[in-house]
């Protein structure tokens, strides 16, 4: 352990993370922005396909900037980019089998306990 | 970042017995991240698994809205608030974001100042993201003690669906939770900047690891993964 840190310290010297300030100011900027644009989809009462798809594109964009930029996704290896990157894809099985439960309860809570014909 | 990184493989490595052999037998030579101290490392790995807990909370806030066959509470109006006389939609989960937005922009030039050794800046910077941080969780307080009092409990509440009450206190309620607890590290990493300890490699009280910079960016991805959660929170509870 002793001798991980020791060279930990010189091979992160040549890695440390040192960007121009205006780096950070922009992705702050456009972070603003999308959050403007993300609110004003709720002000204008857009609604449909047309509001989902915009909070969509608006959140993603805005935690790629902020996965990229401010926390150095960018600038770090491949090895750790994919590490931790790709796992949450998983999330999308749970998404799917908590879409079909979902919509199973939904039908058999109509079936059941809805007003009867 | 193409040099080549030394793996340090051909030393000799002590082999304690007992517990800390164990720890010392599955830290010794295998390194897949070369360039990332493993503090860093291993905060990435926990904001994974964080990652998850998250995904896990807003995936089941998903299937309870899609099985109930109650209306679900127009969330537009139930977190209006009334300015002057005039109902504005949503608008302290919007300030909430901006605040939240700019302590991440704060923590992220106070990393940058601290691996420049600007100490008064860095410690400026992480005092005001502390700042925000506390803001932040005082107007969810103020949030919740109004949905409270409009009778919306995790069993039910008088606009609509009583699945609102739970989702709404278990998502924003862990999210606030992770905010508190990174306002306090915050300020102890504030502290440490401004004493010097992070000059000096003073060991933590903690961990009694050396002191350096970096764990200034360590701090600084947990605070923007908070902030990330909330973005994802922002979209899928305040908006959908």
């Amino acid at each position: 352990m002793v001798h991980a840190e020791g060279q930990q310290h010189t091979a992160h010297a040549k890695g440390q993370q040192q960007h121009p300030i205006s780096v950070y100011l922009w992705i702050w900027g456009l972070l603003f922005v999308l959050s403007v644009f993300s609110y004003l989809v709720d002000y204008f009462h857009f609604q449909g396909y047309l509001r989902w798809s915009l909070i969509v594109i608006f959140m993603f964009l805005k935690a790629g900037l902020i996965v990229a930029v401010f926390m150095h996704m960018i600038w770090e290896r491949l090895a750790l980019v994919y590490a931790i990157v790709l796992p949450p894809l998983l999330l999308l099985v749970l998404l799917g089998i908590g879409a079909l439960e979902g919509d199973y309860t939904f039908i058999t809570r109509g079936i059941f306990f809805g007003p009867r014909s | 970042m193409t040099q080549p990184v030394r793996t340090g493989t051909g030393e000799a490595l002590p082999l304690p017995e007992g517990l800390p052999g164990i720890v010392a037998d599955w830290s010794s030579d295998q390194r897949a991240f070369k360039n990332v101290s493993w503090g860093k490392a291993m905060m990435w790995i926990f904001l994974l698994s964080d990652t998850f807990i998250f995904g896990s909370f807003l995936i089941s806030y998903m299937t309870v809205r899609a099985s109930t066959t109650v209306p679900w509470p127009n969330v537009s109006e139930v977190f209006a608030l009334t300015f002057f006389g005039e109902s504005i939609p949503l608008i302290l989960i919007a300030i909430m974001t901006f605040i939240l937005i700019s302590s991440s922009g704060t923590m992220a030039m106070a990393v940058k100042y601290g691996y420049e050794r600007n100490k008064k800046m860095s410690a400026i910077l992480l005092l005001v993201t502390a700042f925000f941080g506390a803001t932040f969780v005082g107007m969810q307080a103020f949030e919740w003690s109004k949905l409270i009092a409009d009778g919306v409990r995790p069993w039910g509440n008088p606009m609509g669906a009583a699945q609102f009450g739970s989702s709404f206190f278990m998502i924003t309620g862990f999210h606030g939770f992770h905010v508190s607890v990174g306002v306090v590290f915050l300020i102890i990493v504030a502290i440490k900047v401004l004493r010097g300890d992070l000059d000096r490699e003073a060991p933590g009280f903690l961990t009694g690891r050396k002191g350096n910079y970096e764990m200034v960016e360590v701090m600084g991805l947990y605070w923007h993964f908070v902030d990330l959660v909330w973005v994802f929170i922002f979209a899928f509870f305040y908006l959908w």
